[in-house]
Order: C-alpha cells, then structure tokens, then sequence
C-alpha cells in the first residue's frame, strides 16, 4: 500500500516535472522590434574555400564572411538582443528544453550568432566531414578548443553568463560565431527580416540590449505588463 | 559542543572522511616578493603578461589573468593542476623565454610563487571548477617500429594534423598564415622536426598529452572526443604521437664547435639532394636574433642550421639545411609578417617596420685568412677595417649558374662588396625546409680577399639566416657564434703501419726477456 502510494506520489512528480521541462514560456509580455539598417552597406569580404573542395562545392557564387549581414528589406540580421537587466533576483529560469545546436556546415557556423542557458548543452556539429576544430574563447567561461576531423558531435556546457563567447575554427580563419549566454531564455536574434522578439516576459521596466559583432552594443529601457506587446525597435548606422 | 561530538565521531571510526594529509605551506605574501623580483619583468606587476620585456618577446610571456595555460594534464577548458604549473616554474617552456627555475629559486620560493600567480584569477577561487588530471595510460612498445610509423602517419593524415603543421611536419600547412593565439599575436604552428623546442617536453608521452588535452589559448585543439567517440582508439593516438616523435632526431642536437668536413676519394655530391649528403655527419647550429646592433630584432625566424661538408682536396662542397615554412618572397605571408612585425617590439619604426615580399637569405662568413692565433674578425660582419669574407645567398637570386649566391666582403652589418668569383650554389626547398649546396675550389687567384681553404687547419665560419615572411632583411637576422670548419687531411700511411711496427718489436722484445729467463733458470 505504502509502496503504491510512493509510486504514485513518484509519477506525478515526474509528469508534473516533464511538464515542466517542456513548457515555453507562457503567458506573459513581450518585446518585439527590427533592427533598422542605415548609411553604406559594408562588403564582407569573400572567403577563398580552395583549400576545401568539399566546402567550395556547396556554393554557386563565392561565399562571403557574415560580420555585417542586412537583409532585402533594409534591415539587419544577426543581432543578438536580451534582457540585461531588470529581472527580479528571484527570478529562476525554468530548466532547458534540450540542447542547442551549432552546425558546421559548408565551412561556416549556423547559426552564425545564437543564445544558450547557462547549463544548457551546446551540440556542435560537424556535417562538413572535414576538419574543424572549435574554439571556445570566453572569459567568464573556461575556455575549450576541441578537435573534429570527422562527422561527429560534441557537447558542452556553459557556466558563468557572458555575452558574447566567441567560437571559431583555426583551420579556417574566416568561420566565427557568437554565443550568449544567459541565466534567462530572454533573448531573440534577428532574421532575415530583422525582426526579433522576446516572449514571457513577467511585468517590469527591462534594460534590453543590442549586440551587433562589428557596431558593438545599444541599450534600451521597455517598461511591459500583463501580455502586452511593446515595440522596440533599433537603428544600426553603418560605417 | 559541536566540535566535541564532531572529534568524538573521528574517533570511534565514524565515516567522515579523513582531512587530506596538510599540502606543504603556500605564502602568497612571502610568493609576491618573489615574483616582483623574478616574474613581473616579463609578466607584468599584475599578472597580465605585460612586463617591460614582453614586447619583445615571441610567443609573449603567459598572462596569468585569464588562468589559460597551454601544458596541462588536465582536459581542455579546465584549469591545470598545481603540479602543471609547477613544472612550467622548475624545467621552464622549451623553445620560449622561460627558464627552468629548479636551482635558482628554492622549493619553498616557487611553491609560494606558484600560490601568488595563481590569485589573478578569480577561476583559480571558483571552487566548482574542477581540475582533475586525465588518466593517461602507458606508451605502448614498439614505438619506433615501421608498422607503428605507418598508423601514426595516417592519423596524421586523417585527423588533419597537415592543415597546419603541414605534410612533413615542419608547420607549413595552408592555415599556418592566419593562425593567431588567443590574444591576437602570430604563433607558428609547431615545427614538429625540432621536438627540442616543444614547450611540453620531446618524449612521445609528452606528445600524447598535447593531443589528449590541446593547447588551449592556441588553436590547437583537444583529441580526447575522438577517443571518447571512438573514432580512434587510444593506442593509435599514441602512434600518432611516436610518429611526431619520430620526426625529430633521437637525442636534441649537441652543439659541437667544430664541423669535420670528410675527405672524399669519389666526386663531390653533385646537389643538395646528393646520397653522399646522407652519409656524412651533420652539425647542429644554434642560431639567435641579432640584438647588438640597431635596429635589433628580438623574433628570430630561424632557430638554427644543420651543416655539412666534404672535400676532395681541390673542392670544397658545405650543405646548410634548415627549416623555414615559407619559401619567400610569398605574398601569402604578408598578413602573418604584418603581425610579427607589429608583435615584436625594436629601436625601429615608420618605415623600417613595413612588410614586404622580402626573399630568404643565408650567409656563410669566414675570415679573409685564417688565423695563425685566437685573433678573428668581429664574428657579427667584421667592421669597417677589418673585413670578412662572406658566401650570399638569396631565394630571389634566380636559377643561374651561382644559383643566387655570390662571395664579398662584408665590413660589418651595414656594408658588403661582392667579389668578382664567387661560390656556386645549388638549391632545393621542399615542404618547408631549404637546403642550399656552396661548393668552391680550396684555392683561388684573389688570394688577397678570398679565404684559401687548407686540409687539417681550423678554419672560423659562422653564419647568418633571414626570413623574408617574418619580415626579415637587414639587421632584422638570425646570427651564430663563430664555430670551426676543418678539413680532413687524408689519413698518411704511417697511422696503419706504426702500430703494427710497434706491436712487432713488443712482441719481440718480450720473447727476447723470456727466452733470457728460460735460460737463466736452466
């Protein structure tokens, strides 16, 4: 009797965890917006994948390095925007659901920049076949530079928050991405149309941050309540 | 009351566990005042790697702040152990400015040393970092056998280890020009041909600890996934490591002060490739940037030459062989020499710091005579009135008869005078080593500027090497001491005959003494 009681006690424990393991932030406010693009377009410039056939074969036209990406519609990819600031102390963030995944594809990352939990796995992945190595290089994190000469995946974890952790490959001088991690999912990077968003957010006055790898950061403070959804939008002159 | 019953429990046996044995004292206060004293020179009053000499160096001296170490036994990201660190303190990092400091400073001195560098970083106080050496197991035997060789070079192959350290080992590969450290400084891929100078240590074990932990704070990486994945075993990791071994000679080089260049009954070697090259001893020379004169330069590119040399008494052929993993002028360089030359600090600036596609060069010097006392020219070029004769060099010299090389006289750095005859030379490079052929008559007309050669004298030679890809030309080379060339004398026909003649007469001398004993005593 004592023992079923336990086994039950036990299984609604697991369902309500697994449950809870799943569930995205629900309910809440949000805090929308485009990164605007304006002045010159800089050229990336172009990558020489001579040395890797493999890589090269996966381009029509010459592939390009991806520090300033903007898209058709004027705007900018690629910003990584969060929550700064603003969280009350007690906020704990629910555990994550599964692994992020960072693929080495055609010999560049994908995605270039991406947000991680602190915690949560990082699955690099190398689809190339070729040798890659990647390198950690933060410095509230440890930082790592592991090999991968072959299709295969390994996994890592963060602990300290840090925005950003850069990641590259040695072998190849051009593949660079950017890692954020946070102690909170608040985060969004933007698209191909520039947009971002940041869901659940619990009521208050938020510090939010736009990080752009080669125009650096801007600030902005969004007050949200209830489910509401307040734009914020930031504007990125280039140089 | 607590503690009562807490020492009570120890001592009926309960299952605390017991304190580990007391780690021998560590002083940070007393380690400060010996790392002030010692350390910050290089590495700076607060650890940053930035003391007065740092900019001068290549690789830089190790920032403590960040607590990135490159010789671990520990896996990549973690901190190292105590002991990893206190290795780099008693035997130094070969192939860097770092002495060994075993012997200078006492066991207490660098333990507390140890304890002070350690407080630049707060990663060092985290006590949720783990630092637990990996579990390496032993070298398998066999180690230098062919079959051994062969799977460790095709884990070379296979794991890529030729993208950087290129096909034969000498750090050429297609990404050695964009490699940076974590700080942003050039670093050359290791030359896996001089394990002299691999600041881990030379043994295959030393090796496989590289690969299974990386370097971390330079691009190379960690192999321990590839075990865990399976991907390779750990024996064959170990092979891979016994063949980069097996690229290095056995022992580190002896510096030897005197080059024997043998007598040849047959022909000189005809080319730098020649098998008679093979079966003729090699030198080892040291060679280190030229600090004397200004402008100086503190990144020497060549680490030393091997030298060779025959003769066959009207001839004399030397082979100076060295690796340098660009063949310069190569504009695929240019972004390294840029950063080399912006990374090592000298008296020059503006102009005299720009890259170019410069070629490599190599002098081989020797006095006008040779000397009848001790008395030799200036060994850094001779001066202004005292002159030396020089063999030059140049891989923009094209494929001429003198294959890039003429003699002159050189009147100290800034000063030479081609001659009119001159050595002629012949050229190899391959993957990333230069092996340059002099070859010239023991006598010549110009008997006023030119050295005779002669069998069985000791005849000063020193010489001088430039990358172009480091940006070197000028003063900005890579220099020896003055060493000696001798020539063999043909071995005279009286060192086979007298010792018989000698063993003869004792034998006949000794039965003359014993026939007169027999004698006697009959």
């Amino acid at each position: 009797m004592r023992r079923a009681m336990l086994a039950v006690v036990c299984g609604v424990f697991v369902m309500a965890s697994a449950r809870e393991r799943r569930a995205e932030p629900q309910g809440g406010a949000t805090i929308a917006g485009k990164i605007k693009f304006t002045g010159a377009k800089p050229a990336n410039p172009k990558i020489d994948m001579s040395e890797e056939p493999k890589c090269k074969a996966k381009y029509q036209a010459p592939p390009t390095e991806e520090t300033v990406v903007v898209n058709p519609n004027g705007t900018l990819a690629n910003v990584f925007v969060y929550v700064k600031s603003g969280l009350p102390e007690s906020y704990k963030a629910p555990a994550p659901a599964g692994g992020v995944t960072l693929d080495q594809d055609g010999c560049r990352y994908h995605p270039h920049v991406l947000g991680i939990l602190v915690g949560q796995p990082l699955e690099i992945k190398n689809s190339d076949g070729i040798l890659h190595n990647i390198k950690a290089k933060g410095t509230k994190n440890r930082p790592f530079n592991i090999s991968q000469p072959t299709t295969m995946t390994s996994t890592r974890t963060f602990t300290a928050p840090e925005v950003m952790v850069p990641l590259e490959c040695n072998v190849h001088g051009w593949m660079h991405a950017w890692l954020g991690v946070l102690p909170h999912s608040f985060y969004g990077v933007s698209g191909a149309d520039g947009s971002f968003s940041i869901k659940g957010l619990p009521p208050g006055t938020y510090t939010i941050e736009a990080w752009q790898e080669k125009y650096g950061t801007q600030t902005a403070s969004v007050t949200v309540a209830g489910s509401e959804t307040k734009t914020q939008d930031f504007t990125v002159a280039g140089k | 009351m607590i503690s009562a019953l807490l020492a009570l429990g120890l001592a009926a046996g309960a299952p605390f566990p017991l304190p580990p044995s007391p780690l021998p004292v560590q002083d940070t206060v007393k380690g400060k005042v010996v790392y002030e004293k010692w350390c910050a020179g290089c590495h700076g009053e607060t650890g940053a790697g930035d003391g007065p000499a740092a900019a001068y160096m290549l690789p830089r001296p190790r920032n403590f702040t960040g607590a990135v170490y490159k010789i671990r036994t520990t896996a990549s990201g973690q901190l190292p152990t105590d002991a990893d660190l206190l290795r780099a303190i008693d035997e130094g990092l070969a192939g860097s400015a770092m002495p060994a400091w075993k012997g200078r400073l006492s066991d207490a001195e660098r333990r507390d040393v140890l304890a002070y560098l350690k407080t630049f970083s707060s990663f060092f106080a985290d006590t949720s970092q783990h630092v637990v050496a990996l579990k390496f197991g032993g070298e398998p035997g066999g180690g230098t056998s062919a079959e051994a060789l062969k799977v460790g070079r095709q884990f070379y192959d296979s794991i890529g280890c030729r993208k950087c350290h290129g096909d034969q080992g000498r750090g050429d590969g297609p990404s050695a020009p964009t490699l940076k450290d974590d700080a942003g400084f050039p670093i050359f891929a290791a030359d896996l041909h001089q394990s002299w100078r691999f600041r881990g240590g030379a043994t295959a074990a030393d090796i496989y600890r590289r690969l299974r932990t990386g370097l971390d704070g330079t691009p190379m990486p960690s192999f321990s996934d590839l075990i865990d994945q399976k991907f390779l075993t750990d024996e064959q990791l170990w092979r891979l490591a016994q063949y980069v071994r097996s690229l290095s000679p056995a022992r580190t080089p002896e510096v030897r002060d005197v080059i024997h260049a043998p007598r040849l009954a047959a022909a000189l070697p005809a080319a730098p490739g020649d098998s008679v090259w093979d079966r003729v001893d090699r030198y080892w020379l040291p060679l280190v940037g030229q600090v004397i004169r200004k402008p100086r330069w503190f990144g020497p590119a060549v680490s030393g030459v091997w030298v060779q040399a025959v003769h066959d008494g009207k001839s004399v052929a030397l082979r100076v062989s060295w690796d340098d993993r660009t063949r310069s002028p190569d504009t695929t360089w240019l972004g390294f020499e840029r950063r080399v030359l912006e990374t090592v600090a000298g008296d020059d600036s503006g102009g005299g710091r720009t890259a170019g596609p410069f070629p490599d060069q190599l002098a081989v010097q020797f006095p006008r005579r040779i000397p009848e006392g001790m008395e030799r020219p200036y060994f850094l070029m001779g001066t202004e009135t005292d002159a030396v004769y020089q063999w030059r060099w140049t891989s923009a010299g094209g494929s001429g008869a003198a294959g890039g090389a003429v003699g002159g006289l050189a009147r100290g750095l800034e000063r030479f005078d081609t001659l009119p005859g001159g050595p002629a030379a012949q050229t190899s490079y391959e993957h990333g080593e230069w092996r340059v052929m002099f070859t010239r008559s023991l006598a010549t007309p110009d008997t006023a500027n030119e050295l005779q050669f002669a069998a069985g004298r000791a005849i000063p030679v020193a010489f001088f090497a430039w990358d172009g890809s480091s940006g070197e030309h000028g003063n900005r080379l890579a220099v020896s001491t003055w060493y000696f060339l001798a020539l063999d004398q043909p071995t005279p026909p009286r060192v086979f005959v007298t010792p018989v003649v000698v063993m003869l007469l004792t034998l006949g001398l000794g039965i003359v003494v014993v026939r007169r004993v027999q004698r006697r005593q009959a």
